[in-house]
């Protein structure tokens, strides 16, 4: 099987529209929460939301710098944080000026969990308000979820597999694991691969709110609302941004003199087959992704450093994640590290994966791992295992496993490793 | 220049994200100013709703040209 490597990087997140800047501010103990300001949400249950800030702020994300005034205009959010996620990757990897030969060979797997919600909420309403002839002609490829791929192929011409995973929370784990074997099985010799979300509008904040996944109880204290693993946890805070990675076949990018920052070695999915939101109570499909992305990696579980966990912060999904990952680490939990970064950015939904693995990624070019912000009082479930609470650690990381559920309960994990 | 055509440029830079200096009357929208089909479709409506006219289809697909769009407006508005 050909092996595929990670050479470029792109994030917006609402702690930094770049890899270094969002990762300093991550390193840092910063958090992204704050009341929503989108929408006046002053009569809703959530009140708050990790957004990515506007341009003029000090880590802000400027969408004119990669995304044409036009295509903005047409497009919903998670497309634009999609485009210029991608536009960061290709331009790290250093490929944006591939010959047409190799752009056949290079595809785009960039999905969303949820797609142009906010979008087709107002769009509704103008439906409502003035009739059909007032839809925008753009209403539809401007909301779709395989239009990033699609946005993203147009204007770096890549004509390789077009693709755009749709797996509610687990997307961009789900979008990088796909595209690595699109990779391996010599469909394509480089992929962009990630996944990106905006659903904080009106109707995603109230429908989330609804199904009882989001905090409430933070409304005052955004900042400490994320709060992975403790006992005062009491549901997710959303977030938005997007995560897109290069990846690369290794000879490929050995031939090019790449900066290889990783290799992607195992991959895991499973369904739980129990509830559409409620995880499994015994976390089996939990278990089972994670088992199988260790087994096709090769390495042993003592070789795992670092678990960036999905850890959302729910009452539920947390303690069935840290069970599950207690039974298969067995005695090996004692020398890996484990924290969940949705403490400081919130929940990016179908965003998650991709932005998580970039995560792992720079822990392990570092050699240091990201802080669980707000673990004050862990729940007795944690007891031995190092959460990484407060503040970030530095220690040696050379693998790395990366866990993403959603609902549908669908699951992925991702295993990559350092080159050596 | 008349009222018409300001506003009718201001929404066509606005629309298609184009110079103001390359939106003159004689601009083709489709071969000059790089709009497709679907952007003309979107100017319409933006017309329509700043006039407050109405511009049936057949006579949308007329209107390739900035100065189509500001003659059509002002024989038609109220």
């Amino acid at each position: 099987m050909r092996r595929v490597v990670v050479t470029g990087l792109g994030l917006v997140t609402p702690l930094g529209a770049d890899v270094e800047t969002a990762w300093r501010n991550i390193i840092a103990g910063k958090s992204g929460a704050a009341t929503i300001t989108r929408f006046d949400a002053s009569d809703y249950a959530c009140r708050i939301a990790c957004e990515v800030k506007p341009p003029e702020h000090e880590y802000g994300f400027d969408a004119g710098k990669r995304v044409d005034h036009k295509v903005q205009r047409q497009v919903d959010l998670f497309i634009t944080f999609g485009i210029d996620a991608a536009g960061q990757a290709i331009e790290d990897a250093g490929l944006t000026d591939m010959s047409e030969p190799e752009r056949y060979r290079a595809g785009c797997s960039i999905g969303s969990g949820i797609g142009g919600l906010p979008g087709i909420e107002s769009e509704s309403l103008v439906l409502a308000a003035k009739g059909p002839r007032r839809v925008s002609p753009h209403f539809v490829h401007g909301r779709l979820i395989n239009l990033i791929s699609g946005q993203v192929s147009i204007k770096y011409g890549l004509m390789g597999p077009n693709h755009a995973v749709v797996t509610a929370c687990s997307t961009g784990a789900h979008s990088i694991g796909d595209a690595a074997r699109m990779i391996a099985m010599d469909d394509a010799d480089v992929m962009l691969a990630g996944g990106a979300e905006s659903a904080i509008c009106p109707i995603g904040i109230a429908g989330f709110a609804q199904a009882r996944a989001l905090s409430t109880n933070f409304n005052d204290t955004p900042e400490r609302a994320s709060r992975p693993y403790d006992v005062d946890r009491d549901g997710f805070v959303m977030g938005e941004g997007a995560g897109v990675v290069v990846l690369e076949e290794y000879e490929h990018a050995k031939a090019r003199g790449a900066k290889i920052y990783a290799e992607v070695i195992g991959y895991g999915l499973s369904g739980d087959a129990y509830h559409v939101t409620a995880p499994h109570p015994e976390g089996s499909g939990a278990y089972r992704a994670m088992e199988m992305a260790m087994r096709k990696s090769g390495l042993a579980l003592s070789d795992i450093d670092y678990v960036n966990a999905h850890g959302t912060s729910t009452p539920l999904g947390d303690e069935l994640e840290l069970g599950a990952v207690r039974r298969l680490f067995g005695s090996a939990i004692d020398t890996m590290s484990m924290s969940s970064t949705k403490s400081a950015i919130g929940h990016l939904l179908g965003g998650a994966g991709a932005v998580e693995s970039i995560f792992c990624i720079l822990a392990m070019r570092d050699g240091i791992v990201p802080p669980t912000l707000n673990l004050d009082n862990p729940s007795e479930n944690c007891a031995g295992v190092d959460l990484v609470p407060h503040k970030a650690k530095e220690r040696r990381v050379r693998a790395v496993l990366n866990n993403s559920f959603g609902f549908g309960g669908t699951n992925a994990s991702l295993v990559m490793k350092a080159m050596d | 220049m008349s009222d018409t055509a300001d506003r009718v440029k201001k929404i066509v830079v606005e629309n298609l994200g184009v110079e103001a200096e390359k939106v003159t009357e004689d601009a083709s929208f489709i071969d000059d100013l790089g709009a497709d089909s679907l952007d003309i479709v979107e100017l319409v409506m933006a017309f329509e709703e700043e006039f407050g006219v109405e511009i049936p289809d057949d006579a949308a697909e007329k209107i390739t040209t900035v100065k189509d769009a500001i003659t059509y407006i002002d024989e038609h508005k109220d």
